[in-house]
C-alpha cells in the first residue's frame, strides 16, 4: 500500500463561458445547427470561430498522505469547489489526472437526496446508500446516527415535518458516520446551532485522529487551523501556496487583501469580490487615520485614537442608513464591533449620493497584532452591502500603561487600576 | 503518542478491504461502457427504485389502484369503440382480453419512458453533489415501473380466468418477451433522458411520441391487419414484437409472431447499444449542464 492517498498531476478544468442558459432547446438548436452547417459550407477552411472558455482550475499538482488532513482555502471563485468536484468524480477534468487510493466519501452538501415524503428512518438508508454506504453498514450504525442527530422520537415521521434544525442534524449525522478512507468536506460545519457545530467539530477531529484522510474546504480559518496539518491556497484556479496551515492562512489573508499589501491606509472596496451586495456595490473605500488625521501606514500604536472613514453611495434619498465595522482576529473571531446605530447623536437628515461616514475610536485597545475589518452598510434596517475582509489594520506595541511593560496575552487591553483595600 | 497512532493505523488496515485506486482522467474512450462498475452500485439502484415506488404509492390517493385503473379504463374505452363499434378483429380472442394483454406491456413501456426521460433532470441535485454511475437513474425508473406492471398483470390473470383462457406451453417464453419490453423501455429511456438534459423541450415531445407510437403498435388491432409482406419490417418497432409476443405467450391460441420477433430483438439491441453509447458520451457533461 502506498502512503499517498490523493495525488494530483497538473489537473485542469476548462469551462465554456455561458451564453445565458446552460442548456439549449431543440427548437433553438436545430435551426442553429442548420445555419452552422451552411456557414461551414460557405466558408470552408476559413478557420473555426473560437468559443470563449476559461480555466476554473489549471496545473494543480499536490499530494495528500494517508491520515493527513489537508485544508483547501481561497477566495470565492478560486477553484476550490471545482477541485473537490473533480476529486469526488462529479465532473471530469479537462487535462491532467489524479490518482485516488482508497474509497472516497464526499460531503459537498449534507442531506443530498433526502426525500421529504420519506421518514427519518427511510431517509437514513436512502441517503446512506447515496453516499456510498452498504446496507449492512448503515444498519450497523443506525442507532448511533439517530442518537447523534437527537431525533429518536421522530424517526418514523416524514422529514417534511422536521424542523430545519432536525433536518440538518440528521443529514450531518449520516454524513459523519460515513467511513471512507478519504473524506472530502466542503463547508458542512456551518450548519445547525452553535452547540451542534461544536459537536460536529468534535466529530471531525475524532475522524481525523482515527487515521482518515480529509480534504477540507472552509472559509472559517479558526476551524482550518484547528483541524488541518497542511493547507493549500488556491488563487484563480492555481495553487498559490501549499505547506503549513498557519503560513497558508497568512497567504490567504494576503491574497484577500491583495492590492493593499504592505502599509496602506486606504482600501479600495470596489475590487473586493468576497461580498454580499443585496442592493449593489455601494461601499467604495475605507481609510484609516490617527486622531491627528495622519494616515495609518505601518500600523497604529496600541491605545492611540483611530479614525475610520467609510466612503459609500446612497442610491436613493434616505435617513435610515447605518454602517458597521467588525474587527476580527486573523482566525475570524470577532473582537470588537463598531456600529453607527450605537451613536446617540447620529445624523438624522436625509442623504443621497456619495457619503463619507467617519467612525472615531478615542483609544484603540486591541492587543498588538493584525486584524481584519469586515464592513457592512444597512439601508432601512436591511443589509445593503457587505464586504468580508475589507481591510487590514495592525496594532503596534506601545507603552500603554506607562510602565514600560507591555501586555503579552489576551484579546484586548483595558485601562485598570490596582490598589490595596485597607 | 507515536505508538498510539501506529496502532490505530493497523486496526484500520485490518478492518478495510484492500485499497483500490481510481484514476481520474479527462475522458475514457467512449466505447468503454464500464458496465462492470455498475454492479458496485446495485444497492443504490435498489434504494432508488424503492424510493420511487414508495413515494408514488404514498403520494397518490389511489395508490396501487392507479396502476390497475389506467390500463383497465383504456381497455374499456377501446373495447367499446374499436371492439363493439368498429368491429376490429381480435384473432378469435375476446376483444377486452385481446386489448388488455397488450395494454399491460404498453402502459409499462409508456410510463417507463416518460419517467426515465425526466429522471436525470429530476435528480439534478444528486448529479451535482454525489458520484455514482449516472446510468443508475434512468435504469431505476425503468425498473420501478415493473411494480405497476405487476399489479396490472394480476388483473390480467383474473381476466383470463373470467374468460376461461388458459395459456399453453408458450407461457415459458413470457419472461423473454418481458425482458424485451424492459430493454425497449430502457433503450428509449436512455436516449430521451440524455437528450432531455441537453435540450429541455424534449420532454414535451414524449407524450406525443408515446401516443403516436401506440397506434404504430398492434395494441388495439391485430398485426394480422398489416399485409404479410410488411410484417417482418413491422418488427422494426420493437413494441410490435413485444405485444405480439405477449399475446403469443399468454393467450394460447394466438399466432406465433414468427421472424418478426427476431427483427424486434435486433432493433432493440441496436437501439440499446446506441443509447448506452450516447448516454456514456453525454454523461461527462451532465453535472456541468443539468
Amino acid at each position: 500500500m502506498s502512503s499517498i492517498a490523493v495525488e494530483s498531476e497538473c489537473l485542469g478544468k476548462r469551462y465554456k463561458l455561458g451564453t445565458g442558459a446552460p442548456y439549449k432547446t431543440l427548437r433553438e438548436s436545430l435551426p442553429a445547427f442548420a445555419r452552422g452547417a451552411a456557414r461551414r459550407i460557405k466558408s470552408l477552411g476559413s478557420g473555426r470561430a473560437t468559443e470563449e472558455t476559461f480555466w476554473a482550475l489549471r496545473d494543480v499538482s499536490f499530494q495528500v498522505k494517508h491520515g493527513e488532513v489537508m485544508g483547501v482555502i481561497g477566495r470565492n471563485g478560486a477553484g476550490k469547489s471545482t477541485l473537490l468536484k473533480i476529486l469526488s468524480r462529479i465532473t471530469w477534468p479537462t487535462e491532467g489526472r489524479a490518482l485516488i487510493h482508497g474509497r472516497v466519501g464526499s460531503l459537498l452538501e449534507v442531506g443530498t437526496g433526502f426525500h421529504p415524503e420519506l421518514s427519518g428512518r427511510e431517509n437514513i438508508f436512502l441517503n446512506g446508500a447515496i453516499m456510498g454506504m452498504r446496507r449492512a453498514e448503515i444498519a450497523a450504525k443506525f442507532d448511533e446516527i439517530v442518537a447523534f442527530a437527537e431525533v429518536e422520537k421522530f424517526i418514523d415521521t416524514p422529514v417534511k415535518h422536521y424542523s430545519s434544525g432536525m433536518y440538518v442534524r440528521l443529514a450531518f449525522a449520516i454524513a459523519a458516520h460515513l467511513e471512507p478512507e478519504i473524506l472530502i468536506v466542503d463547508e458542512v460545519l456551518a450548519v445547525g446551532d452553535l452547540a451542534f457545530q461544536q459537536k460536529c467539530l468534535g466529530k471531525m477531529s475524532e475522524v481525523s485522529k482515527g487515521g482518515r484522510t480529509i480534504l477540507f474546504v472552509s472559509h472559517n480559518m479558526a476551524v482550518v487551523e484547528k483541524l488541518c496539518q497542511r493547507a493549500m491556497v488556491l488563487h484563480d484556479g492555481q495553487i498559490e501556496f501549499q505547506g503549513g496551515t498557519e503560513e497558508a492562512i497568512q497567504h490567504y489573508l494576503n491574497d484577500m487583501l491583495s492590492g493593499s499589501r504592505g502599509g496602506s491606509h486606504s482600501f479600495d472596496l470596489s475590487q473586493c469580490d468576497d461580498r454580499r451586495s443585496n442592493v449593489g456595490r455601494l461601499l467604495k473605500r475605507i481609510e484609516f487615520y490617527t486622531d491627528d488625521e495622519l494616515p495609518v501606514l505601518e500600523g497604529i500604536r496600541l491605545g492611540a485614537g483611530l479614525k475610520v472613514k467609510v466612503h459609500f453611495d446612497l442610491p436613493k434619498p434616505t435617513r435610515n442608513f447605518d454602517v458597521g465595522l467588525g474587527f476580527e482576529s486573523m482566525y475570524g473571531q470577532r473582537i470588537f464591533t463598531a456600529h453607527s446605530m450605537f451613536e446617540p447623536e447620529r445624523p438624522i437628515g436625509e442623504r443621497v449620493g456619495p457619503q463619507v461616514f467617519v467612525c472615531e475610536v478615542p483609544s484603540l485597545t486591541l492587543m498588538p497584532g493584525t486584524y481584519v475589518v469586515k464592513i457592512w452598510l444597512d439601508i432601512n434596517h436591511a443589509e445593503a452591502d457587505l464586504v468580508n475582509l475589507a481591510a487590514r489594520i495592525t496594532v503596534l506595541e506601545a507603552d500603554y500603561y506607562g510602565t514600560g511593560k507591555v501586555p503579552w496575552n489576551g484579546a484586548v487591553v483595558m485601562r485598570h487600576n490596582w490598589y490595596l483595600d485597607q | 503518542m507515536r505508538t498510539d497512532l501506529t496502532h490505530s493505523d493497523a486496526t484500520i488496515q485490518l478492518s478495510t478491504p484492500p485499497i483500490s485506486t481510481v484514476i481520474l482522467e479527462p475522458r475514457k474512450p467512449f466505447w468503454d461502457l464500464e458496465l462492470g462498475h455498475l454492479w458496485e452500485y446495485h444497492e443504490l439502484l435498489f434504494f432508488l427504485v424503492w424510493r420511487d415506488v414508495k413515494v408514488r404509492y404514498k403520494q397518490t390517493a389511489l395508490g396501487v389502484a392507479w396502476a390497475v385503473l389506467q390500463p383497465l379504463l383504456a381497455t374499456l374505452i377501446f373495447s367499446i369503440f374499436f371492439g363493439r363499434l368498429a368491429r376490429i378483429p381480435s384473432d378469435g380472442v375476446p376483444y377486452p382480453v385481446f386489448v388488455y394483454v397488450a395494454m399491460v406491456p404498453w402502459q409499462y413501456f409508456a410510463n417507463a419512458v416518460t419517467e426515465s426521460s425526466n429522471s436525470l433532470v429530476a435528480s439534478q441535485n444528486l448529479i451535482k453533489k454525489v458520484y455514482f454511475p449516472r446510468l443508475i437513474i434512468p435504469m431505476g425508473s425503468v425498473i420501478a415501473g415493473l411494480v405497476d406492471f405487476g399489479f396490472a398483470f394480476l388483473v390480467l390473470i383474473g381476466m383470463m380466468f373470467y374468460y376461461g383462457i388458459t395459456p399453453g406451453r408458450t407461457i415459458f417464453l413470457f419472461p423473454v418477451f418481458l425482458l424485451l419490453a424492459v430493454c425497449t423501455a430502457l433503450a428509449v429511456g436512455l436516449w430521451m433522458s440524455a437528450l432531455n438534459v441537453q435540450y429541455r423541450d424534449v420532454k414535451y415531445t414524449i407524450s406525443f411520441l408515446t401516443q403516436f407510437w401506440m397506434f404504430a403498435t398492434p395494441v388495439v388491432y391485430p398485426s394480422s391487419l398489416v399485409p404479410a409482406r410488411w410484417r417482418v419490417l413491422y418488427g422494426l418497432n420493437p413494441m410490435a414484437g413485444v405485444v405480439n409476443g405477449f399475446r403469443y405467450a399468454l393467450l394460447g391460441k394466438a399466432a406465433s409472431p414468427g421472424p418478426m420477433i427476431w427483427v424486434s430483438a435486433a432493433a432493440v439491441a441496436v437501439l440499446l447499444l446506441g443509447g448506452l453509447l450516447y448516454f456514456r458520451k453525454m454523461e461527462s457533461t451532465f453535472a456541468d449542464v443539468v
